[in-house]
């Protein structure tokens, strides 16, 4: 049993929540996933920690409404309990000094990408970050990714904040005015697909952290598998970071909607009971 | 070995057992046959999940139990992995004491009720039974005899919990709940030690819970065992992953004098062929683990399961039979396994093939599927099979299948099940560098004490063997507790 200790919502469907767990607050690299389940009923989840404080003995992670279980964790509460949540899991970003780190987060991807822009930062790399999302509303994080960058990049879709266009046209800014040794990007499949594409341009290493269907993220049931190089990967034991040029995102976008159907079936039938 | 012997010899020669061995003469014995559990109809039970088997009746269990010779030299122990005093539950029974047959069980078996159905016993005990060997006639019902008295005390609600040594103080650490590691922390408590079971799933059982489906295995069963656990005084830690949630240094600081791994056979195998990755398709682990622990298949729970119409199972083991069972119960019309050896080389149980072929399944045997394809959506809807046939026998011992050449032919699916064998599940060897492995990914142990290159740390079941049987998996678990108790009296007689 967890308890959840801190709600805020960033925006109408996004919200950080504040979770007692002192063991994984402990452990925890940039990186590093959690599997949660939130009743006995309930499906188990795979969701990126955005970070953790260890007296507390909490980890913070940041939840889209998207489906029947990110509804239900946005309507628990404070003082309300998770009934399961086990990690950390997967491996931890690979973090060392290389000189100037791009880091690309688009959508609650940019939470996750929190720790690994903090990570690059303390290890001694330059780190500019570029945030999009599709309007002003929805960018997250903005100062406590300004704490840790050198500079912060904002895209929006519609140009409310920051500049209008995508998360790429700022990965090219920065690209072509000065060097970058290595790229991380965090978002939805199809961001991280065209901010592959980008810097492949450029030959510029470059990392993604993947967010697949998963049952117990632990190895054991295969729900995970993408496609790396033409190779057969389980994101939960090999990821969740992959060389992103060779992430086959085609495919991994295919896998994500495998349960589609039925997830939509399902969250008709929740708003229906919620009404 | 001779002590073994000389016990089992003391034990035959009391007054009881020798009276009911003069009680009826030994052709009568072996005249009378053996009998069949009672079944759910095949064509009811194919579409629930209700258990298939229905056990014995007092009276079935008593006519078996009469069967039994009482043998002076019990070949039938020396097939049983943990070394279940046989004749003795078996004698208990002929006596009516089911529940003195029970404790008999539990003196080596920490899971009767689990070990009476899912135990290949037509390969172990009753094969080397003395109407198998001897007299070539159906085995003494071994098996079906061990449920039996399990079921009885469990119904009879006066579980026995089994003696416990005064508590020593000695914490260890068992990591994985399943059957290896319920095992180990068993008989590890019996010795006085305090014991926690590491779990990293939400819930305590391994592949009793998430693996073997509830018609096979109900939940309940296993839970009832696992309370008895729990009042025998071991504690257990769910959602707590060893070598992540806490390092094995981390959990030494806390006093762990020793630790088991039970982590299981995690990773499924594909067969790396086009198409693979293709919604749809999925492992037996992934689709058995929605349905059986994750309760997919109930509308009132979270978690999905895809219902396909047309399921192909690939494989020919016990799982990929649970998998084409639960196929066929999800509603599937054709419900196919496809393996490419023939029904005499399959590794399930003899029971588990004649369950599915009552059901409906069908057999694709000597057929290998070598590609898939899928619509617009990316979900399969056709695979290519390849047609086999068999050579000479390979390491395993069973023939090899060949490839016939221009076989090749396709058939509509809408799911498919891939059951072709797990690998060792790689989370605690990467948190252990130090720690010896084989080329394989099981973790090498001392075959006699289950100890690893590193000195606190045993290990046993599938992280040991790639991939094996629930009761081998307790077989090691009981060998690792017996070496860590020898481990740790030396070191603190040091």
């Amino acid at each position: 049993m967890n308890k959840i200790v801190e709600k805020e919502f960033f925006s109408e469907n996004v919200a950080k929540l504040v979770i007692e767990a002192p063991e994984i607050a402990k452990s925890r690299k940039p990186g590093h996933f959690v599997i949660i389940r939130i009743d006995e009923r309930g499906e188990r989840i795979p969701l990126t920690i955005a970070g953790s404080d260890i007296e507390k003995g909490t980890i913070t992670l940041v939840v889209q409404k998207v489906g029947v279980t990110s509804a239900k964790l946005l309507a628990l509460n404070e003082g309300d309990v998770i009934r399961d949540v086990v990690g950390p899991l997967g491996k931890a970003t690979h973090i060392e000094n290389i000189g100037t780190v791009l880091c690309a987060g688009g959508g609650v991807g940019v939470a996750p990408l929190l720790p690994i822009v903090e990570g690059f930062k303390k290890a001694g790399n330059r780190v500019v970050t570029v945030l999009a999302a599709r309007t002003k509303d929805l960018i997250i994080l903005e100062d406590q990714m300004r704490e840790f960058s050198d500079e912060v990049i904002l895209m929006t879709d519609d140009g409310s904040s920051g500049r209008k266009g995508l998360v790429t046209a700022g990965m090219e800014e920065v690209i072509k005015r000065e060097k970058v040794d290595m790229c991380m990007t965090i978002g939805p499949a199809i961001m991280m697909k065209f901010a592959a594409l980008t810097t492949k341009k450029y030959n510029i290493p470059t990392e993604a952290s993947l967010n697949t269907i998963m049952v117990d993220g632990t190895g054991m049931c295969g729900a995970c598998r993408v496609s790396v190089g033409g190779k057969t990967k389980f994101v939960c034991v090999d990821g969740p970071e992959f060389d992103a040029h060779e992430v086959n995102f085609e495919e991994m976008m295919s896998r994500l909607g495998g349960y589609k159907e039925l997830e939509a079936e399902a969250y008709e039938k929740y708003l229906k009971n919620a009404e | 070995m001779e002590n073994i012997k000389e016990y089992l010899k003391a034990e035959r020669n009391q007054e009881w057992r020798a009276e009911l061995r003069k009680s009826m003469k030994a052709k009568e014995r072996t005249g009378r046959e053996r009998n069949d559990m009672l079944e759910r109809d095949p064509n009811v039970r194919n579409k629930n999940i209700d258990e298939v088997n229905l056990g014995l009746t007092e009276e079935l269990a008593l006519a078996d139990a009469r069967r039994c010779i009482d043998c002076a030299n019990p070949t039938c122990i020396t097939g049983c992995p943990v070394g279940i005093n046989i004749p003795k539950f078996i004698k208990k029974i002929e006596t009516g004491d089911y529940l003195g047959a029970a404790v008999v069980l539990k003196e080596t078996n920490a899971l009767p009720a689990v070990c009476g159905r899912v135990c290949p016993q037509d390969k172990q005990c009753e094969n080397n039974c003395f109407y198998t060997i001897s007299l070539k006639k159906p085995a003494v019902a071994i098996g079906n005899l061990e449920r039996f008295a399990a079921d009885y005390e469990r119904n009879s609600g006066q579980m026995a919990i089994p003696e416990v040594a005064a508590p020593n103080g000695i914490k260890v650490g068992v990591i994985g709940s399943g059957p290896a590691g319920l095992s180990a922390a068993g008989d590890l408590c019996k010795l006085g030690y305090d014991v926690t079971v590491f779990e990293a799933l939400h819930e305590i059982g391994g592949v009793l819970k998430y693996g073997i489906p509830e018609f096979r295995l109900p939940n309940e069963i296993v839970d009832v065992e696992i309370e008895v656990m729990r009042k025998m005084g071991i504690k257990f830690k769910t959602n707590f992953l060893v070598g992540r949630t806490a390092t094995i240094d981390e959990l030494k600081e806390q006093g762990y004098e020793a630790f088991f791994v039970g982590s299981g056979a995690g990773l499924p195998r594909f067969m790396n062929i086009p198409g693979e990755n293709y919604n749809g398709i999925l492992s037996s682990n992934e689709y058995l683990t929605r349905v059986n622990l994750m309760n997919a298949a109930n509308p009132d729970f979270d978690t999905p399961v895809l219902k396909g119409k047309n399921v192909a199972v690939i494989g020919g083991g016990n799982t990929a039979m649970d998998s084409v069972r639960t196929a066929k119960r999800l509603g599937a019309e054709r419900s196919v396994i496809v393996y490419r050896r023939s029904l005499v080389e399959m590794p399930a149980r003899v029971e588990e093939v004649k369950h599915a072929q009552e059901e409906g399944i069908e057999f694709m045997n000597l057929h290998n599927p070598v590609e898939y394809f899928a619509d617009e959506n990316g979900r399969v809807n056709r695979m290519r099979i390849q047609k086999m046939e068999l050579g000479e026998p390979d390491t395993s011992g069973r023939r090899r299948p060949i490839v016939i050449p221009n076989s090749e032919f396709e058939i509509d699916v809408d799911t498919v099940v891939v059951s072709v064998g797990v690998s060792p599940n790689p989370l605690i060897p990467a948190s252990l560098p130090n720690l010896k492995m084989t080329d394989w990914g099981t973790i090498v142990v001392d075959q006699d004490t289950m100890q690893s290159s590193i000195p606190e740390l045993f290990a046993g079941g599938d992280i040991v063997r790639g991939g094996a049987t629930v009761i081998l998996a307790m077989g090691d678990g009981r060998k690792a507790a017996a070496g860590m108790h020898k481990y740790i009296q030396e070191k603190i007689n040091k």
